[in-house]
């Protein structure tokens, strides 16, 4: 099982240690409400080091994301960041992304910790003659999420850079408690706030100084709750390898205008069934629980939660097309009993 | 973590008071810190029930955990604090987060672990 270099600070911070894909990684320090609570109404931070970074450098680096990626990287300036994903030949996706441009020629692409050795290999496998440098450092870069309202506020007394003025998706490079870092305003709370890169030797420091500063520790239990109630998609529920995005929420991600890895067999699939958000007002539905209309099943939930904002159960679910327009009423099968649910929009919860 | 002496549990970190031939249960300390904060209690109606069987099902913000019945039985009275404070079996396992009462032969609650048999197994999880 492999660790972050904060194993030890964790612990220390009395987590719940859990396997993550392959990582022993932290689920819960107090409690996943009240650290869901603390990002939604203060700041939290996420130790999420075991994503996987991929740098992208060379004369052909646009080309070679623009043909494996949906989203228009030539959109993409110096300094910016975007939400993307890896498709496949049949259409469907390999990943999920954050594509951060660093320089002219140089992009760093943020995957999925269980998707790092697939996406390598992907990528590896569709370089073709391109000139690019494809380097996999997701063991060299550890990463912070310091998400909330009060963010910016708790990592400006460690930085001399002004983090208020650069806007959503924006990334640079700075220093946080004297250590060169780079900053880029993403997330995957719904909130305002910073993903930090950090070199694993210097994470420590920033930990604990912001640590003492008051922001309180999450584990991967609030982050799943806080990006369900956000409406975000997590690969391996919302997206597999048959996934068309086109039947999703995520269809903007698709940029039809430009050419892409199973462009065409992804456009040339119709939606049998679409993916929507489902708000039960009693019960709770989780991953695998069935979806009814009239006696028949139409859908399968993909991930579900009890929403500590709303105080109700959410989830999200596919179902079948015709049946995803808001405000239609469905029912979901919970333990044998059925549950009233409407198709709502997401965010679940709107900032 | 707390194991009060005068009660009996199970290998699914059920505890059982018993009272006569009466029966009441809940779930343990160690069992409400691992499922982290209990939002719904799925409660059982008045009916015969069988050693082992799936009773009720307590739903923390993460997941679903089936409870069971510790012995055969009849139950008799479900906890209805619960339906609106759900959070009593994370703030009171052993008092106000109690789940149901059942009649019982007391015999059978002889046969479930004491309080220091569970610590033991509780601790080695």
């Amino acid at each position: 099982m492999k660790t972050t270099p904060l194993h030890k600070a964790h612990q220390a911070a009395g987590a719940k240690m859990v396997p993550f894909a392959g990582w022993e990684m932290p689920i819960q320090y107090q409690s996943i409400g009240a650290e869901h609570i603390a990002v939604r109404t203060l700041v939290g931070m996420f130790d999420v080091s075991h994503m996987g970074e991929f740098w992208v450098r060379g004369p052909d680096a646009l080309e070679f994301l623009q043909r494996l990626t949906p989203n228009d990287v030539s959109k993409l300036k110096v300094g910016r960041a975007q939400y993307s994903m890896l498709t496949n030949e049949h259409g469907g996706l390999v990943d999920d992304i954050y594509i951060y441009r660093t320089q002219a020629s140089e992009y760093l692409v943020v995957v999925n910790a269980s998707n790092i050795e697939k996406d390598w290999a992907h990528l590896q496998a569709h370089r073709g003659m391109l000139d690019v440098a494809l380097e996999d450092e997701s063991d060299f870069f550890c990463l912070l999420a310091v998400q909330g309202p009060g963010a910016v506020h708790a990592l400006q007394k460690f930085t001399d850079i002004d983090l208020e003025a650069p806007k959503k998706n924006d990334t640079f490079m700075g220093k946080i408690v004297g250590k060169w870092a780079r900053f880029a305003r993403t997330g995957y709370t719904g909130e305002d706030g910073y993903e930090v890169f950090l070199a694993p030797d210097e994470v420590e420091k920033v930990w604990h100084t912001l640590l003492e500063a008051g922001v309180t520790p999450c584990g991967l239990g609030a982050r799943d709750t806080l990006r369900l109630e956000a409406g975000f998609p997590l690969y391996g529920h919302e997206f597999t390898d048959q996934t068309s995005p086109l039947c999703t929420p995520f269809a903007w991600v698709v940029k039809a205008h430009k050419t892409f890895l199973g462009k065409d067999a992804m456009l040339g699939r119709p939606c049998g069934q679409k993916l929507v958000g489902l708000s039960l007002e009693s019960g709770i539905p989780r991953e695998g629980y069935t979806v009814h209309k009239a006696g028949t099943q139409v859908g399968t939930i993909t991930s579900g939660t009890h929403s500590p904002v709303l105080r109700r159960g959410i989830g999200m679910a596919y179902v079948a097309a015709e049946l995803a327009e808001l405000g239609t009423t469905l029912e979901v099968d919970i333990r044998s009993k059925l549950y009233p649910a409407t198709v709502v929009e997401m965010p679940f919860v709107k900032k | 973590m707390n194991y009060p002496s005068d009660l009996k549990y199970t290998k699914s970190h059920e505890w059982v008071r018993l009272e006569g031939d009466i029966a009441t249960i809940g779930i343990s300390d160690y069992a409400q810190d691992a499922l982290g904060d209990v939002v719904f209690v799925d409660l059982p109606q008045p009916k015969a029930v069988s050693a082992g069987a799936t009773v009720a099902v307590v739903e923390s913000v993460k997941t679903a955990s089936d409870i069971y019945a510790p012995v055969s039985g009849e139950v008799l009275q479900t906890n209805s604090a619960l339906a609106d404070k759900p959070e009593l079996l994370n703030s009171s396992p052993y008092g106000e987060g109690w789940l149901f009462k059942m009649r019982v032969n007391p015999a059978d609650v002889e046969g479930l672990l004491s309080a220091e048999e569970y610590q033991a197994l509780a601790e080695s999880q």
